[in-house]
Parts: C-alpha cells; structure tokens; sequence
C-alpha cells in the first residue's frame, strides 16, 4: 500500500495519512528504501538522513494521534536541494569546497517545512552552486534523468526534479534562478513552480546571484506544488528582499478554470533551432486551453533574443561577488599554503569546479574597473528593457504560455564542449528570472521517443493564483501528469 | 573585445583564482566567446534607460536598530579549518 502511494501524488498520500491508512514512519520506510533501490542509477540524492526522517515521522505520527497534526505536508517524506541550509546536516552545493560543511542553522524555507511537519528524507544533487543547466557540474557525479537514463534531468535541480519524476519522494525544493526549477520539471515530466522574486525568503539559501535567485518546488501535479509553495512563502524579517503580502489561498486559487482567461502567446519563443516536436506539444497545448474558454493572443516580448545576454552578465558578475567568500578562512575547504593569499587562490582553485570558475571569471571581468559601464551596467538597463516588455503584455494578457524549454532532455556530455550551448538551453525561462515574476512548467506531452515535454506559463508581479490557475485547468483536462518513467 | 592571456591572467588575480598556463589559454578562448555573444547588447539604445538592480522595484526596508540574537562564537567558530579560541587562525600574509 505505501509502496503504490509513491507511485501517487501528495494530496493523496496527505490524504492517505489523515485516514489513518498509514502512518507516515511507513510511509518514510518505504521512501528511503526505494531511494536505496532505485537512485544508485539515478543519484538523484547526495544524502539521505534516515535517522533524522525516521524521527521526524515518529513526531509526526505522535502528533496525529494527539490531533495535531493539521497541515497537509504533516508527515509527508520530501528533499530539500542541497544548496538550503540545513541545521546539523551537510550541505555541500555539490561542491568541492563545502565537503563536510554543516550548516549551524536552518534555511528559513527548511524551518518552514519543517513547522508543517514534512519530513525531509534528504539532500538532492545539483550543479555545483547552482550553475548549470544539466546537474553535470556537480563534483559528486550527475544526475541521470528517470525517462532515459542516458539522459540530463535538466539543471541546476536536477536532483529534485528526478527524485520526484520517479517517485522517490512526494515533493522536493529547487531554487531557480535562470530556470533551474523550470526547466528540469520540463525535462522530466512534472510541475516546477517558481514564485515572485521575493515571495519566499532566501534566508539560508546559498547565494548565487542574489537579484534572480528564488526558492522553486516540485510536484508531480499543480496542486502538490501549491501546497509546497504556500508552505515556503511569506514575508521574513531576516530577507529584506522579502515580500510583505500576505500569502492568498492558492489551492483555491487553482480550481477556478481558463474560461476567459487572456494568455498570450509571444512570437519570439518560437525560434528556429527549437525542437520541432516540442513546438508542436506546445502549440496544441495553447489549442486545448482556447478549447477550455482560454482567449489566446499573439503578443511580443521585443527584447526577449537579448535575455541570455543579460543574465550572464548580471548572474555571473553577482556570482563573482557572492563567491567570494569561500576563501578558506572561515568555513569549508582549505588548501595548504604559505601565504594567505596562495591559500586563498589555491583554495579557490581546488575547491571550485570548471563552470563556477568560468563564471566568476566572466563576472569579476565584467565588474572590473573600465568595463564594468559597458558590460554590467548596461546589462541592468536591458534588464529594464525586458521588465517593461511583461508591463506592456500584462495590460493585455492575463497570463503568458511558452515552451519551457527548447529541446527535451539531451544527451549526458552533449552539450559540454561549448559553454554557451549549454547557456542557450534557458533561452526561455530567463527573462522571468530578469523581471522578478513568477512562472511554472507543466507536462504537456512527449516526444515520440518518450520524453517529457513542459509548457511554462508566465505571470505578473505576485501572480502566482493565476499562473496555477491556469497550469491547473490545463492539467486537469490532459492525462500527462499520470505518466511515470519506466522502472530503473 | 576578446580576452588575452593577459588580461585572463589579471582577472584571474582580481577573483583570487590560481590558474594552470593551459587554464589561461583555455578561459581565454571561452571567454571570448561569450563576450562575443553578450556584444549583441552594445546594439540596442539604452539612452534614458534607468538600470534594474532586481526585478521587483522595490527599495531596502527599514528596521529598528536594536541588538538580536545571532550566532554565538561556538557556532561561528565550529566550521572553522583553523579555530582558534576567539578566531580564525591563517597562514602569514607576506612571505619571509
């Protein structure tokens, strides 16, 4: 019975917990020991705690036997992406540098799942400090993506998006901040929710580039990533880049249907070089929702070709700077030396993986004195560009569909041997990282040899409602989200 | 517009990155490629354009300057490669 409720989603296994059905040490056993079975092909996680998870179920189960058990994730087995702090459990980023490091407190998202009582069976694999869009880049060895295991689960969450594509665990945690949670949930067939910049604190969570970064879930449906959301947003006192708002009811928010809704569909993410099949899914999606009452409008996003451009500039040179600190003196890695700064560099050097130190050469260039007005600064001021491109469409349109991701799941070393192919794979879903919005992927078929294709709707400043709204009518009306990859 | 070996090597020292003499060639290339591709912004007119420094509008809140727990020496101390009773222990800084 627990064995086929990892086969289901999270609203029924929270519902399968709350009749007394299962108690959730049951249901946490038989996470972990599917996790034992099935990741060694996957290596989806970095660690798994299973006595920390065995007695946060044990408390769980107490509570619902007192009758306090009242929120939905109570007792729900989920992963957290390695790059959220932890208190007294590794994190390493799956990086070198941070081998062994525990944190000394807990990310405010954690202590927020953890006040609704989900169960954290793990840590998930990643691209080291959250760079990349494929999960190779960890120093601890990919992820393999559950539809094709010659495959890339997509990145930087790769990890996440597996564990949950093959029902390891009912939800798991990603940040996103040029796609990372977006894309991989369209590689492998799930919900990849990312909210408003702002809407989630990022208290505790690695830094990457703090102006795009944001905290993201994964769900097998709209609804597990809605109750994952809401569980992680709210306004926190110790980010201030956190939101005030309240958090609205966004599991209600999520029933209302497309009737009348106004997406717009923009003519520049559909480029050549696209996956021809992927086009098409996407396309009939944008059909079926005209057939639910949508009203579909061609729109254009103007400045969308020079987004990339942007983001590696300001990510990268924000990166440079939040790297910083890993320099051996406080925390993490330390590499022999004679002199501070031979240990400084020499520590930098060993501890951080190719693609990190790429960017943090891109960025520290492109912030360097007598270049930092022609590179960084006017990449800000086409960011503006690109923010006033959503202000216009969202007078007109309620929502924006796109494809999530160009191709589907690509090849494990395929896209190595050139840096800006791997970079051209968040063509778009990086703008939205660039105006602060929220936006989410959604199943919306496969191509004929199997793999999952996403469909992402874009929404306006603190449109989470209605970006699930309409993620949520389209599911509802499709069977791709009952898929599960074949058995490792 | 592309990046020398020189010019890798400096930045290099600015990021506090020890780089091997096959490492420079290699970043030189690369980078240079992606400058290349990020030339495309030098094309549009950002005359007026205010910058962006996050996506939001929003300016940094405000508190109330009072004192609030943060971590004790302990646990600022426990990750440390080199602690020392009240800080961080590192090789000298000039040689000799």
């Amino acid at each position: 019975m627990k064995v086929e409720l990892l086969d289901g989603t999270l609203e029924e296994a929270a519902a399968a917990l709350a009749r007394g059905d299962v108690s959730s040490e049951e249901l946490v056993r038989a996470a972990i020991e599917r996790i034992a079975r099935r990741d060694g092909a996957l290596h989806a996680f970095l660690r798994v705690d299973a006595d920390g998870a065995l007695a946060a179920a044990r408390a769980s189960d107490a509570r619902r036997r007192d009758g306090r058990a009242t929120a939905l994730l109570d007792g729900v087995p989920i992963a957290l992406k390695d790059n959220f702090c932890t208190l007294g459990l590794e994190t390493t980023c799956a990086s070198r540098i941070l081998a062994g490091w525990i944190p000394p407190c807990d990310a405010h998202a954690t202590e927020m799942l953890r006040r609704a009582g989900a169960v954290i069976v793990g840590k998930t694999n990643m691209d080291e400090f959250a760079m990349g869009s494929s999960s190779e880049s960890s120093a601890f060895g990919p992820v393999r993506n559950p539809w094709d295991r010659s495959r890339t689960p997509g990145g930087s969450s790769g990890g996440s998006a597996a564990a949950v594509a093959a029902g390891l665990v009912f939800g798991a945690t990603g940040t996103d901040t040029g796609g990372s949670v977006r894309q991989p949930a369209a590689l492998t067939g799930i919900v990849g929710v990312k909210p408003t910049y702002g809407r989630v604190s990022r208290r505790g969570i690695v830094a990457f580039a703090s102006s795009l970064d944001q905290v993201g879930v994964f769900g097998r449906t709209v609804r597990d990533a809605a109750i994952q959301l809401a569980a992680v947003s709210g306004h926190d006192p110790l980010d201030s880049t956190s939101l005030p708002q309240p958090v609205p009811d966004w599991l209600a928010e999520t029933e209302k249907g497309a009737k009348g809704l106004r997406v717009g569909v923009p003519r520049e993410y559909f480029v050549e070089g696209m996956d021809s099949e992927v086009e098409r899914a996407v396309r009939e999606a944008v059909e079926t929702l005209r057939g639910l009452g949508a009203e579909i409008r061609e729109i254009s996003l103007p400045h969308t070709p020079y987004a990339v451009a942007v983001y590696y500039l300001v990510a990268t040179a924000e990166a440079s700077s939040n790297l910083a600190r890993y320099d051996g003196v406080r925390f993490g890695m330390r590499a022999g030396a004679r002199t501070l700064g031979e240990m400084y560099s020499q520590t930098r050097r060993q501890g951080f993986g190719e693609e990190v130190r790429r960017r943090i050469m891109l960025g520290t260039y492109a912030l360097s004195a007598g270049y930092y007005d022609e590179y960084y600064l006017r990449a800000l001021k086409v960011r503006t560009l690109v923010r006033r491109d959503f202000e216009r469409a969202f007078a007109e349109v309620d929502v924006v569909a796109t494809p999530t991701s160009p191709v589907p799941a690509f090849r494990l070393g395929e896209r190595l041997a050139d840096p800006l192919q791997m970079y051209l794979a968040d063509i778009f879903t990086i703008s939205c990282n660039l105006a602060g919005l929220p936006g989410a992927s959604v199943p919306c078929g496969f191509t004929a040899s199997g793999l999952p294709v996403g469909l992402q709707f874009l929404g306006p400043m603190l449109g989470e409602g209605t970006v699930l709204q309409a993620a949520r009518a389209y599911e509802r009306e499709t069977p791709w989200h009952a898929r599960r990859p074949p058995e490792a | 517009m592309g990046l020398t070996r020189e010019q890798v090597r400096h930045v290099a020292a600015l990021a506090r990155l020890a780089l091997a003499p096959d490492e420079e060639e290699r970043l030189s290339r690369e980078l240079t490629r992606i400058l290349e591709y990020v030339e495309q912004l030098r094309g549009l007119d950002v005359s007026g354009v205010e910058p962006s420094a996050h996506g939001s509008g929003q300016s940094a809140p405000l508190r109330l300057d009072e004192v609030r727990p943060g971590l004790d020496r302990a646990q600022a101390l426990a990750a440390a490669p080199q602690p020392l009773a009240d800080g961080f222990a590192v090789p000298r800084i000039l040689e000799g």
